[in-house]
């Protein structure tokens, strides 16, 4: 209590009328003024900024002390970054996604409680004491596990993106939401702390005869899907801390698969079981789910890359242009196959294109920063970005993925998108001829 | 190896000995997974098409319609059939699942959504009997098992490509006049289409039009 104590000695000082406080309760008077507008802008006049000349009221009393928020949390002015779902997208909210607030991130790592989520059955809260994750089939030794025994094993900490394939499905036939958030929000980056699923493995022993995993999830989906033992021997981590702390529940705390590259459903959460078999199982979730449909009625299973693919962040929809000038377009790029190589803009929807800057670092399978200083003359632009990654692969438009795929294929749009800027500075998601 | 003595060699499992060995009790009862293609995993017990009308309608009805066809945007079951080339496609059990024992599988391991993992095999067996009845998959007499299940042919069951042929495109990254300026228009725009729920304030609640 000492340190609110402290902060209303403050608080009431001010209100005493001394020449130090009125001055002071003026500002914050001010301030208050202004919070109100950040809710519901009043009808009069713009309040006086507690900026300079003025000294702001924050400046001239105590603060809170430490731990009074003990675990912390952002800026009150911040409130808005938060994960949103598309309420029309899905049936309810326990099988549905929520999308990360890219236009207000910075650099490559997704805070925690931003990290978006998919569940296929709701979030389920697990007690960490009660959870086992079993590994048996075709092994010599079928094991269970306690989250006590997993943390003892050797420990490993990658950063690694997460993309949902579905990310930018809604795009596949035309531009419809004008959103950074909800286009690409489906991704994500954080890093990962574990033990290597080749560890795990290693210590069941893989008979020779397994040449396939399924991996399943404790959450009421039983959510399962099939991954080959060599993707499992390459770079999978069994996970339960995520940038430094434990697993939040949407992220499938307290244990979760990590599948570098890999569509983001493979990733099980909470997991919980890991069998190994000769053969691929063709559960629901790979056979009527996470299919590609093709225009000729095949479609595609086990296509699991995410192949390269990268957004501008900087400007966006939801982040205009506030006039002609100097600017530095920002994004994002990742591709599955390892590392990004290069990143090219373009401000005339494709025409010219200059290579943007890479920022360091560039981590496999991670996201990676670009940036690309621009004068905007104030006319009409069409900005794009096109990824190229280590093997060589070049982002395609969604016109030459059209001509491979159609349009019934939801999953894996990894096309360049093209955000158009008006002369007002606004910006709209569009699709180019 | 610091005491080979000791430890076993890497190369061996339980080389570091943490956690106890899964015991026959503990693995049959997780061990719930089901082998599409052929059905391996599928547990004794059967069901008819006359017992799974009964369970369905108290246990998915309310979801999934009567007779399969949907609620709201909870997914069809049924019909479908000849949609998969068209604008919009209507993937069903019906008309894409490409094997019978998934069906088992799923329903057993995830429904009815609110406590998955709580009917019988049998009445597993029952609903998956009623559901491929309801697409003409199966007769009326038809009576799921263990045996039957992996028999049933699926309509759409050769229309899956199981390898990857990605990377289908094969963009060159060409720098400087790309393409003809007067070709690059705009065919499509988000604006105005009053889909985006807003990125600022609190969560929407937008609903569905």
């Amino acid at each position: 209590m000492r340190p609110n104590l402290w902060r209303s000695i403050s608080l009431s000082s001010n209100v005493a009328g001394t020449p130090l406080g009125r001055r002071s309760f003026l500002g914050l008077g001010a301030a208050l003024t202004g919070s109100l507008a950040i809710g519901a802008k009043p009808a009069n006049a713009e309040p006086a900024p507690a900026s300079p000349p003025a000294d702001a009221p924050w400046s001239q009393s105590i603060g809170a002390g430490v731990v009074d928020r003990p675990y912390g949390r952002p800026a009150d002015s911040e409130a808005g970054v938060i994960r949103r779902n598309v309420p029309w997208l899905t049936a309810g909210a326990e099988s549905s996604v929520s999308f990360s607030p890219l236009q207000d991130l910075h650099g490559i790592i997704t805070p925690n409680g931003l990290f978006f989520e998919r569940h296929h059955a709701g979030r389920p809260d697990i007690d960490p004491d009660q959870h086992r994750l079993m590994i048996h089939g075709l092994v010599e030794r079928p094991l269970v596990l306690t989250m006590k025994d997993i943390v003892r094993f050797p420990s490993t900490s990658r950063i690694h993106f997460i993309e949902c394939p579905a990310n930018g499905g809604m795009e596949w036939r035309a531009a419809q939401v004008n959103s950074l958030q909800f286009n690409h929000g489906m991704i994500s980056c954080a890093e990962w702390t574990g033990v290597k699923l080749s560890t795990l493995l290693d210590e069941v022993g893989v008979r020779k005869e397994a040449k396939w995993a399924m991996v399943e999830g404790a959450d009421g989906a039983h959510m399962n899907r099939s991954l080959t033992l060599d993707k499992c021997l390459d770079d999978c981590l069994v996970v339960y801390a995520q940038n430094g702390e434990a697993l939040r529940p949407e992220q499938g705390y307290p244990l979760r698969l990590v599948v570098p590259g890999w569509e983001g459903n493979v990733n099980i959460k909470w997991l919980r079981r890991i069998k190994l078999g000769d053969k691929p199982w063709f559960s629901r979730e790979e056979t009527s789910k996470y299919t590609d449909l093709m225009p000729d009625g095949t479609s595609r299973g086990f296509t699991w890359l995410i192949d390269a693919k990268s957004v501008i962040t900087f400007p966006c929809p939801e982040k205009p242009l506030s006039g002609p000038g100097l600017y530095e377009i920002r994004g994002l790029a990742w591709t599955g196959n390892g590392k990004v190589k290069r990143v090219d803009v373009s401000t005339d929807g494709g025409v010219n294109w200059q290579t943007a800057r890479l920022h360091e670092p560039v981590l496999s399978k991670a996201l990676t920063k670009f940036t690309l200083p621009w004068q905007w003359d104030g006319r009409p632009a069409l900005l794009e970005s096109r990824a190229i990654d280590e093997t060589g692969y070049v982002q395609p438009t969604i016109a030459q993925l059209r001509t491979q795929r159609g349009t019934n294929s939801v999953y894996h749009n990894n096309s360049i998108q093209t955000w158009q800027i008006k002369p007002d500075g606004s910006v709209f998601d569009v699709q180019l001829a | 190896m610091l005491a080979a003595g000791t430890f076993a060699s890497a190369a061996e499992p339980g080389h570091f000995g943490y956690g106890s060995k899964a015991s026959p009790e503990q693995i049959a009862g997780w061990d719930i997974d089901v082998r599409g293609d052929d059905g391996v995993g599928l547990p004794p017990g059967s069901g008819t098409v006359k017992r799974g009308e009964e369970v369905y309608a108290e246990q998915c009805a309310a979801c999934h319609g009567t007779f399969g066809e949907g609620e709201g945007r909870f997914p069809k079951l049924v019909g479908g059939q000849g949609t998969l080339k068209g604008e919009r496609p209507e993937p069903t059990v019906g008309s894409y699942w490409p094997f019978a024992p998934t069906l088992w599988d799923y329903i057993n391991r995830a429904m009815p959504m609110p406590a998955p993992h709580t009917l019988s095999a049998d009445d597993v067996y029952a609903l998956t009997a009623y559901v491929l009845n309801l697409n003409d998959i199966v007769p009326n007499e038809f009576v799921a098992d263990r045996t039957s299940l992996p028999t049933v042919k699926m309509p759409n069951s050769e229309s899956f490509i199981w390898t990857d042929p990605r990377p289908d495109t094969m963009a060159r990254p060409c720098m400087n006049a790309c393409a003809d300026p007067a070709e690059t228009r705009i065919v499509s725009t988000a604006e105005g289409k009053q889909l985006t729920p807003r990125t600022t304030g609190p969560l929407d609640t937008m609903q569905s039009k």
